[in-house]
Order: C-alpha cells, then structure tokens, then sequence
C-alpha cells in the first residue's frame, strides 16, 4: 500500500465535500494511504500570484516542507492546488536563492523546505501509481453504456512540461474506460471553464461553460466527469445562469472522476456524496444497471 | 543624470523570476490571440498587448482590461512557438498596475484578489461566503437575488459552510508573513 501526504484544500471542506469523500472511498478501496496534511494552509489560488509572487511560493513552500518532514509525496485533488505546489516546488529547486528566502521566513513555523517530496494530481495516482489494470480489476459494477466527457480543463496538464501529452491527452478517457464507461469524443477537454472569471467576468465565464456544455450535449453525453472543484462549481452551479443568458435549456450532469469511479466499485451514493449536485446525476446513472 | 528604462524593458524585469524567453522574442503570430478562450472579451489580445509593450504604449496596456480577464488556463504559454510565459506576463501586468493603483475602476478582478489574499492572511484558509460582497453588487438586482439563491441552495445541500476554518499554528503563520509582507491594516 503506497501512502501520501493529502493535501484536500479549501473547497473541498466546503462547496466541494463530495470531491472529498469520493476521494476518500475511492482510496481506501484500491489500497490507497491518504495521511492528511497535518495544517496544511491554502495554496493561495491564483489570487496570490496577482499580488505577491514571493507570497505565493512562501505559502505553497510551507505545505510542501511539512510534507517534506513526513517524507511523504503530496496529492492535491485540486487542479489549482495541484499547479500552484508543483510549480512551487519547481521554481524553488531551480533557485536556491529564492529557496533560502522562503526557508528562513519558513524558520517561524519551524518548517524546512527541501523539496524531498513530490508534488502529485489524484488522478495521477489512480491513473500511473494504482494503474489502469488495478482500476479495471476492481470493478464491481461495470458502467455500461453510460456515456461519460471527460473534462480536463486546464491545469492538470498545462503548463507541466514533464508530463506525457500535453496536446492529446488519453489517460482520463482510459481511466473512464476501465470502469467500463463510454468516454466520448469530447472536443473541448481541455478548454478552460472560465476559473476565477467566474467572479471577475461573468460573461466571459458563462460564454466559455455554454461553449463546453454543449460541446458535451452534442456528443450525447450522459454526464461530464471533472478532476477539479472549480471547474465542478462552474459548469454545474452555474447552469441556470448560462440557460438564462443565453436562453439555452442545458442541464448535464457534472461529477467528479472519483465518484464515478465509487460507483463502480461499488460505494454507496451517499458514501460519495452524490446527492449534493444541484444537476441531479441520478437519471444519468440510473442507465447503468444494478 | 540615471537613464530612463523603456517600459518593455520594464515589464521584462517584472518576468524575469519566471523565466520564459524575453517578449522581445514575439514574432506576432498571434498563436496566443487564436488560442485564447477569453480573447473575444478583451480589449486587446495577448499578441497586441505584447505589441503595445513593445511599442512603450505605457497608458494604453496600463489601462487595458487583457489581462484582468485572463484566466490562467496557460494555453498560449504552451503553445507559443517562442517560448513566451504569456499566463506569467498576464501576472506580472496586474501586479504592477495593482502595485501602481492603476487599473481601471469597473475591474472586479483586483478588489476581489486583495480580499481573498487578506482572508488567508487572517485564517490560512479561504472562505467563500467571505468574497461575496466583493462581487455581488457588480451583478445588478436580478443577479444579485439569482447570486443569492444559489448560495441558499447550496447551503442546504451542505455544500456552504457559514464557519470559517482556521489553521492550528496561525500565529507563527503570521509571523511567516509578516517577514515578507507588511501586515498593517491585514490582520
């Protein structure tokens, strides 16, 4: 059993528990040790980087330095949480002047940055550590003719440059395949859902969701499946307002990968935190049998 | 007398932490503009913001909206033939104005950036209930009651907590902070 340092972050105390609970079946039932970041702080989402760039690394170096102590790799279930640690640590590994700034304002918290461990997405693990075939193996409740777009968005693989594609990406698709889904052909998995600009632009934010809601419509999607909360709140919470925008009647399904990876391995709904979707999804998964 | 550095050289500094090529580098393919899923709503797009720079169109880029409304999704950063960080620039852009007091007033985006880092000053989480009053006035009436539904039927699925959590070692937290940032009128 391989164990890691969870780093949950803050929307999935709140808005996005589901993420969270699915997270933790999902885990527990591939053999997956999530150790919770003994107080982990907010990884300062892209606000941070609009006002300090300096503040920003320091904040992620702290996590990271905790998770160096337990000499565990993090896993952030979050696309921005993800982006902004890993690339923290990057940036930090390259200068070590910049590093010995941040360590010594990090001597407060009695925390030591090393860059011991690495940075990881969920689905990463899922995907590469627990691998596919594992996935495959412990389905009980094949996903048959359940129509699945897989969203990426954007951070899971941009602007990473270690990772294996980031232009055509399959490994979602295939991860989907395995518990059995149809993973459609999903034009725009990788366009981004509007983030922030949800707040700042919401014409913007809602055009670019409209774009991606319906993209998944025509290709007779039954849901979508996301691996990151603000890109769940975007598409989903915010349906009716993109229907009263543009005068559109979209209602699709959104959720997270793991819960629908607990569904075929057999975890209760509730369990999962299905239910908590202002889009039911209970219609969509009513198409697979029991 | 101290020579005056051209405002492209000014904001090529303000990237040099990122690293990336220098915007120099642009060849103006505008790879960028077409890649850009924000692009239809900005003033100018991320190639002829780049031009501009280049051009020393100080005003002009300091009061754009181009990269307020970019939302980090890093596409033109990937596919820029040169090697540009153009995501990092659009960060570096709305430091500077912000630093300089400069942006244009019906933005969201610095006021919404400043109480969200001021939230995780105080807590070391981020709380969204905390942002709201920030935006909700910018939506109107109807989007206002529409944006307060919506949190009331959040709630009631569990998905709003109305409690802020809080990180156990806050006080060294801060002190971490206040070595690289003043705390004044924060916390």
């Amino acid at each position: 059993m391989k164990k890691y340092a969870y780093f949950p972050g803050c929307s999935l105390e709140s808005m996005e528990l589901s993420y969270h609970q699915s997270t933790v079946e999902v885990s527990k039932a591939l053999g997956v040790e999530l150790q919770e970041l003994e107080d982990w702080n907010c990884c300062g989402a892209t606000a941070y980087f609009h006002v300090d760039e300096f503040l920003a690394y320091a904040l992620c170096a702290r996590n990271l330095a905790m998770a160096d102590k337990e000499k565990l790799d993090v896993v952030a279930p979050c696309s921005g949480c993800f982006k902004n640690m890993y690339f923290t640590r990057e940036h930090l590994k390259e200068d070590p002047d910049l590093a010995e700034h941040v360590n010594d304002a990090l001597k407060e918290d009695n925390l030591r940055f090393t860059g011991a461990s690495r940075v990881r997405h969920l689905i990463d693990v899922f995907v590469q550590d627990v691998g596919l075939e594992a996935v495959k193996k412990a389905v009980k409740k094949p996903l048959k003719g359940l129509r699945v777009a897989t969203y990426y968005g954007c951070q899971i693989v941009r602007p990473r440059k270690d990772h294996e594609e980031i232009e055509r990406p399959r490994f979602f698709e295939d991860l989907v395949a395995a518990l059995g889904a149809e993973p459609v052909d999903f034009l725009w998995k990788l366009r981004c859902c509007g983030g922030s600009l949800i707040v700042t632009n919401r014409q913007a934010a809602l055009s670019m969701v409209r774009d991606l809601l319906e993209e998944a419509v025509r290709q007779k999607a039954d849901l979508i499946v996301t691996a990151c909360p603000l890109c769940q709140v975007n598409l989903e919470c915010y349906q009716g307002h993109v229907n009263g925008a543009f005068g559109t009647n979209l209602s699709v399904p959104v959720l997270f990968f793991t819960q629908l990876m607990g569904v075929a391995l057999g975890a209760s709904p509730d369990s999962l935190g299905i239910g908590k979707e202002r889009v039911s999804a209970e219609a969509a998964l009513g198409k697979v049998a029991p | 007398m101290a020579a005056k550095v051209p405002f492209s050289q000014e904001i090529g500094h303000l990237m040099y932490a990122v690293g990336g090529s220098p915007i120099d580098q642009c060849i103006q393919c505008g790879t960028c503009a077409g890649v850009c899923p924000s692009a239809p709503f900005m003033q100018h797009s991320p190639r002829q913001i780049i031009d501009m720079i280049r051009a020393g169109l100080r005003k002009e880029v300091l009061s754009s909206n181009t990269f307020w409304y970019c939302a980090s999704c890093y596409q033109c950063t990937v596919r820029c033939p040169q090697g540009i960080k153009i995501t990092d620039m659009m960060y570096a852009l709305k430091r500077y104005t912000m630093w300089r007091n400069q942006q244009p007033e019906e933005l969201i985006g610095p006021d919404f950036c400043r109480n969200f880092v001021t939230q995780i000053l105080k807590t070391g989480r981020s709380f969204e209930p905390a942002m709201a009053p920030v935006y909700m006035f910018s939506l109107g009436l109807g989007g206002f009651v529409r944006e307060g539904l919506m949190g009331v039927s959040l709630f009631f699925k569990g998905r709003m907590s109305l409690i802020p959590k809080k990180i156990k070692r806050i006080d060294n937290f801060r002190r971490m902070i206040a070595k690289i940032v003043p705390m004044e009128g924060i916390v």
